[in-house]
């Protein structure tokens, strides 16, 4: 039955983060012209040290989700296939590395970078993809370089990620010509912790049932803890957004009109198909409660000591999700699934990003030994729409939504 | 006392089935091929499908579409994908089917049952077409042999080529360099139903597929796929009386309970 209170009402924040976003790239296109430094970054990076340094982090990632959400992913691709760059690459990297050259795009590229901060916590395609960057743009590269942490966190890869961390103070000191002032590091630190802390409340908010935001929300305000993270903009912003998610929960305002089944997404959303896939669950009945991919930017918060941020994030940002061994992911999938109460597990084959898509297969036995939940697979791609076919996704959806259907009769 | 009537419309990527059921029997069914227009394919197999039989509208209860196109079929009360359909078609033929195995003719897929018939779990292939109906049909056209003659041809081979390529056009080529170099056709279409069964045991094994196993889709009629799959998998198929119209006779099931 269709209950008024349970019309889906759109996120108020949703404007002020646009015009956030819009700020942040407007002071980054004229960063030349205000004299400022710009450092291409990582999403995955530690972004604090530029941040205390009032150098201003850009995210080709970011920039790529930007690029595939505007649909704009399959001319990008195919200038990079042009380029040589085979179509089994990631298409983040085919769109930033094609992007820089037509300068074209939702923002007509990206400013041009003074140097690039790349960490491998992530995967191992940003070490060639930053290479390149950096040959093209005639620009120094930083290399930050986090051990996988297959069974744990050795004493060794500690020391050595931590050995790099004043490594990149000194490479950004030598490319800025300026002093590191570690008193501001350290605050930026603590707004950082912060803001991580703010966006885990926001993705909890989902716990609620029936859930007042979804995961295909998530994907989208996610931009301010990538692209802004250790800046107070991240803090003023979550704490009105998770206001307001607690507003709709006192008034029962969900996402899904009718919730009626809770999935948890895992891997990188496809952006060029939000819409089309949030309407498709919805007419199932079905809510995107919580996702592996936004809940890595707060996922590596139990390492970080707030009071000691220099240290400790070394250790955080070698432990993101996408660093760990198969079955600590496993295990991270598990405990989402009983903490959001999730149904069923929605896998995101992503033909772009092998370390995610690497290891699915045991996770998604794993999780189905341990909990018993369904668990769907679905093979497209994060940016580029020539590895996704819509009718054969909506077979395998219908089909997955209705055998959750029928077995929950 | 008029008979409660149930139908079923399969729109599949090649061809478009019809299936009335009526209590625990099969009354007909009904195939053709689908051509470009998917709206006025349902409405022809149908409509041949009841006129054959002579049903009455007054005694048609309910229609359920699957397939490619089931949203095509207007006048479905409702459409319902095929996965269900051919968990629901192939139990409502024997209870005993925990498995079934379907190779349509635009994807293969793997469905596993539970003992009351419900869809516990199932596979579908990615998106590349080998291993699929297409695929053999794409095959058996450089050969320059109709679909039907593959099984016959299958059963004269003495030694299997070998098939390497996972890509239906790459296949193809490999099999046009295979009679360059004068291999024997049975040998080579013995070497594409090897290749195709061990795409498809790929399916079975991700979703731990249990017997025993229907083959479904008009594949199940060529028996040198069975061959290829049996030899792969390491055990027998159950091939019903209706593999093609599974589907639809699922549809016509999934009509009876709405």
């Amino acid at each position: 039955m269709h209950n008024k209170s349970f019309e889906n009402k759109k996120i108020n924040c949703a404007r002020k983060m646009r015009e956030i976003m819009t700020d942040y790239y407007l002071k980054a296109m004229s960063a030349d012209r205000n004299n400022e430094k710009i450092a291409w970054i990582t999403s995955g990076g530690p972004v604090e040290p530029l941040v205390a340094m009032d150098i201003i982090p850009v995210y080709p990632e970011n920039h790529g989700a930007m690029i595939g959400a505007a649909k704009m992913g399959a001319q990008l691709c195919i200038k990079a296939a042009d380029m040589g760059y085979s179509t089994d690459l990631c298409s983040y990297a085919r769109a930033d590395i094609a992007c820089s050259v037509t300068k074209t795009g939702p923002i007509g590229g990206l400013p041009a970078p003074d140097m690039l901060i790349c960490c491998n916590n992530i995967c191992g395609t940003v070490l060639k993809w930053y290479e390149i960057q950096a040959r093209f743009y005639n620009v120094p590269l930083f290399i930050l370089d986090t051990p996988v942490c297959h069974t744990g966190y050795s004493e060794q890869a500690a020391a050595y990620v931590r050995a790099q961390i004043d490594e990149y103070i000194d490479f950004l000191e030598k490319h800025t010509g300026r002093k590191m002032d570690y008193d501001k590091m350290e605050y930026v630190g603590r707004l950082s912790f912060e803001g991580q802390k703010l966006w885990q409340k926001v993705l909890d908010t989902t716990m609620h049932k029936p859930s007042p935001m979804s995961a295909f929300d998530a994907f989208f305000f996610l931009a301010l803890i990538v692209t802004l993270r250790g800046t107070r903009i991240v803090i003023d912003f979550y704490d009105e957004l998770i206001d307001e998610m607690n507003d709709r929960i006192k008034k029962n305002i969900s996402v899904v009109p009718c919730e009626k089944y809770r999935l948890l997404w895992d891997n990188l959303p496809v952006w060029h198909q939000l819409k089309w896939l949030s309407e498709k669950f919805s007419g199932h009945d079905a809510c995107l409660v919580a996702d592996t991919y936004t809940s890595a930017w707060c996922s590596a918060m139990k390492y970080i000591d707030k009071n000691n941020f220099l240290d400790s994030m070394a250790h955080g940002y070698a432990q993101i999700y996408l660093n760990l061994g198969v079955d600590t992911m496993a295990e991270h999938v598990v405990d989402m699934i009983e903490k959001y109460d999730a149904d069923a597990l929605v896998m995101h084959s992503n033909r772009s990003c092998k370390p995610y898509s690497f290891g699915q297969m045991d996770i998604m036995k794993i999780v189905r030994k341990k909990t018993g939940v369904p668990v769907l697979m679905l093979e497209a791609d994060m940016v580029d729409p020539a590895h996704f076919s819509r009718s054969q996704i909506e077979t395998r959806i219908d089909a997955f939504m209705e055998m959750i259907n029928l077995r929950s009769a | 006392m008029t008979k409660k009537i149930y139908a079923g419309i399969d729109i599949g990527s090649i061809t478009a089935k019809a299936a009335l059921i009526s209590e625990n029997t099969i009354l007909g069914t009904h195939t053709i091929l689908t051509g470009y227009d998917h709206c006025a394919a349902g409405t022809k197999v149908f409509n041949l499908l009841v006129s054959e039989l002579g049903i009455s509208s007054a005694e048609m209860q309910a229609i359920v579409s699957t397939g490619y196109g089931r949203s095509s079929v207007s006048f479905a009360d409702n459409a319902i994908s095929e996965i269900i359909c051919h968990g629901a078609g192939a139990f409502f033929q024997n209870q005993d089917i925990r498995g079934i195995i379907d190779v349509g003719g635009q994807d293969s897929k793997a469905i596993l049952l539970d003992s009351n018939g419900v869809v516990e779990n199932f596979a579908m292939n990615d998106k590349c077409a080998a291993g699929t109906g297409r695929f053999l049909e794409v095959m058996a056209r450089a050969l320059e042999l109709e679909p039907d003659q593959l099984g016959d041809f299958d059963a004269r081979a003495d030694k299997p080529a070998e098939i390497s390529s996972i890509c239906t056009v790459f296949a193809e080529s490999e099999v046009i360099s295979k009679i360059a170099n004068q291999e024997t056709r049975e040998n080579i279409i013995a070497g594409i139903h090897d290749s195709a069964a061990s795409r498809i045991a790929i399916l079975t094994g991700r979703i731990g597929l249990a017997e025993p196993v229907m083959i479904t889709g008009g594949v199940a009629r060529n028996k040198g796929m069975i061959r290829a799959l049996e030899r792969c998998l390491g055990y027998s198929l159950v091939i019903g009386d209706y593999p093609q119209e599974n589907g639809a006779i699922g549809a016509a099931v999934m009509a009876s309970r709405l």
